[in-house]
């Protein structure tokens, strides 16, 4: 009997045997690629030739990059490790990194490795570790507007989603409707109570961040907040397109989970999306999560204003439109 | 297209009314086929009567005050309310007609006053919340969570933001269904009133108190037909034995249903509880003799014999062979 009610409820049994399938599928995707993972490293200028010889011998990717535009390749995670020519003749080769990340750290025992070796029997290399930990570039300024956007995202997806089906199993959608309501008052209505949720919510991470890991916001706070508004509001559409059928809350958390989960894992919210193959890079970078990151990291860490958030709001407008036309064609009252 | 005239007494007219819901599917086994929940009903309900739909559970009552209250889309047929139609004028019929559904759970958290602020902002004209909370007798409960209402209170505010918009007509479905007697009262107390001011009322319900208390005329409705309509006085007069005499024997299998109906004056027999029979009777007077007699010349004796008039009950079992509450 168990299994007869499991099985005449399919959402159940997806998210039994399909999800794990797809989640471990997603997840190996991301990381098979680990094991000869590639060491990216920028140069700085003065780097002497021999060096780059070396490395490149060594199948280790060596960019020649400016000081700004290797700390902007540091930040979106592509590259882990700096290398500064020493400051006087004879001084040490500066390796800049954060500690704090693993990645950096195989990076910089890889490269050491390398260029101990290269540099033959005698002395060696006098090298320096310093510390790469400015604001941007440490792991903790990655994780944050990842966290605000996934944070944003399962706000309005189950602060909507789920009352939407538990006001319909009630029967009070239907009550409403046997009252003079214009329907798309009550759409607007559950958009609306979002909207004044939202600047607390994002006050309150932005505060903690701030005062716990010193996290700052680079850019505009008025960038920051119509990020804010245009991810809760593509996220409340969406919401209401996966809630418009469903007739249980089983299946709409189901249904959520099927939307959500993918996204949680391939949009970036913990680690770069970069990760991912190339071939299916331009698909992530066309989900709405991948957007709300992206756009989100673009004004705390790089520092744009709105005309730089411009590309995210287009996607997430693309997003947000077309499920809530869906949503209330396909709307189920009763 | 009706007349001026005929809109203006009449209130809820449908014609040829019929819906078939679609077969469920599992994901393996058998698909259901179609179910016809309703099969054809024509009905005309006058500007203020009360009309009630009687009918077991899965009868059709539902489906039929939900096509009327233009939430469900029939199959076939066609509604007229207050001279207007659902598909073309459904924004001005809203604020005419006021629905309390079968069962709706309104939002435990808000508080009596807060639920009724928000009905009344869909009406434009909407009656004023001391008055309402009057009506309904809950102005003592205006602060309480819905959460913390009892059953009766709960329904009784339930029909009061059916009564928001001062409706012209207002439904009930099954308004007193599982409540205790106290509430139920109340609940027909508010109904009266509602009906003294002049409103129409359509309600469904399976209880033939109710029924005989409350409404005007009644329509018995069963398997999603239409069986027979009249006031409850008319439905049982038109019995072909509106009498019952209720009998109990010491030894209840000493005579069959059968020994009972061939008694001169006794139109049917049935079995009713334990040992007891209750027979259907034009004339008791002369049944009654006759009953004794076969008593007595059997040599067993009676326990308990009363004799009553028939109920919409009695109706109900002689026009479809079942008891309301068989569940």
């Amino acid at each position: 009997m168990r299994l007869r009610t499991m099985s005449r409820e399919p959402g159940a049994l997806f998210w039994t045997f399909g999800f794990p399938v797809l989640l471990s599928l997603a997840l190996g995707i991301a990381f098979r690629v680990r094991t000869p993972e590639p060491v990216m490293v920028a140069a700085l200028p003065g780097i002497s030739l021999p060096i780059h010889q070396a490395l490149q011998g060594a199948h280790i990717t060596v960019r020649d990059l400016d000081e700004a535009s290797a700390r902007a390749e540091v930040r979106a995670g592509r590259v882990t490790l700096l290398l500064a020519p020493p400051q006087n003749p004879g001084g040490p080769i500066a390796y800049r990194f954060d500690p704090s990340r693993p990645e950096a750290r195989m990076a910089r025992a890889a490269v050491n490795q390398v260029l101990q070796r290269a540099s033959g029997q005698g002395e060696p290399l006098p090298v320096v570790d310093q510390e790469l930990r400015e604001r941007g570039s440490r792991y903790i300024d990655f994780l944050i507007p990842g966290l605000i956007a996934m944070n944003l995202m399962s706000g309005s997806m189950w602060g909507i989603g789920w009352v939407v089906v538990e006001m319909r199993v009630r029967k009070l959608l239907k009550r409403l409707l046997a009252a003079p309501m214009r329907r798309r008052d009550l759409m607007f209505s559950f958009a609306l109570a979002r909207l004044v949720i939202v600047p607390f919510e994002l006050a309150v991470i932005l505060a903690f961040a701030r005062l716990v890991f010193d996290v700052r916001v680079a850019g505009s706070y008025l960038a920051l907040a119509v990020m804010a508004l245009a991810i809760s509001t593509s996220f409340a559409a969406l919401a209401i397109a996966v809630a418009s059928r469903a007739q249980n809350t089983e299946t709409v958390s189901g249904l959520m989970n099927l939307v959500m989960m993918p996204m949680f894992v391939t949009s970036g919210v913990f680690f770069a999306s970069s990760n991912f193959p190339d071939s299916i890079l331009p698909l992530i970078r066309a989900l709405p999560l991948t957007a709300a990151c992206d756009g989100l990291r673009a004004v705390m860490i790089d520092g744009r204003g709105m005309i730089g958030i411009l590309p995210y709001l287009l996607i997430l407008t693309l997003w947000g439109v077309p499920a809530f036309l869906l949503g209330l064609r396909y709307f189920r009252w009763r | 297209m009706s007349s001026p005239e005929t809109s203006s007494v009449v209130a809820v007219t449908c014609r040829g009314l019929r819906k078939v819901y679609d077969g469920r599917r599992g994901l393996w086994g058998k698909p259901s086929p179609p179910v016809v929940a309703l099969d054809g009903l024509d009905l005309g309900i006058q500007r203020g009567e009360c009309f009630g739909l009687l009918g077991p559970n899965g009868s059709g009552k539902t489906t039929t005050v939900e096509m009327l209250e233009g939430l469900l889309a029939p199959t076939a047929g066609e509604i007229e309310l207050l001279g207007l139609r659902w598909e073309k004028h459904e924004r001005h019929l809203r604020q005419r007609v006021g629905v309390a559904l079968q069962e709706t759970h309104l939002p435990e958290k808000l508080s009596v006053d807060e639920v009724l602020t928000l009905f009344c902002s869909f009406y434009s004209a909407p009656r004023s919340l001391d008055d309402l909370l009057a009506d309904v007798e809950m102005a003592e409960k205006r602060q309480a969570f819905v959460g913390k209402l009892s059953g009766g209170q709960r329904q009784r505010l339930a029909i009061a933001c059916a009564l928001v918009g001062q409706p012209e007509v207002l439904f009930l479905d099954e308004p007193t269904t599982g409540l205790d007697p106290q509430s139920r009262r109340q609940i027909w107390g508010l109904v009266t009133r509602y009906r003294a001011r002049g409103g129409t009322v359509v309600l469904t319900t399976h209880y033939m108190e109710e029924a005989e208390r409350l409404c005007d005329r009644v329509a018995v409705i069963d398997h999603g037909l239409l069986v027979r309509v009249g006031s409850p006085a008319e439905l049982i007069a038109a019995l072909p034995a509106p009498h019952i005499i209720e009998v109990e024997l010491e030894t209840a299998a000493a005579l069959s249903t059968e020994d009972f109906a061939a008694l001169p004056g006794v139109k049917e027999a049935h079995h009713s509880g334990e040992g007891g029979f209750s027979l259907a009777a034009r004339e008791p007077e002369h049944a009654i003799a006759a009953l004794l007699a076969l008593v007595e010349r059997k040599g067993h004796a009676l326990s308990r014999l009363s004799t009553r008039n028939a109920s919409l009950e009695d109706v109900f079992v002689a026009l479809t062979g079942r008891r309301l509450h068989d569940e």
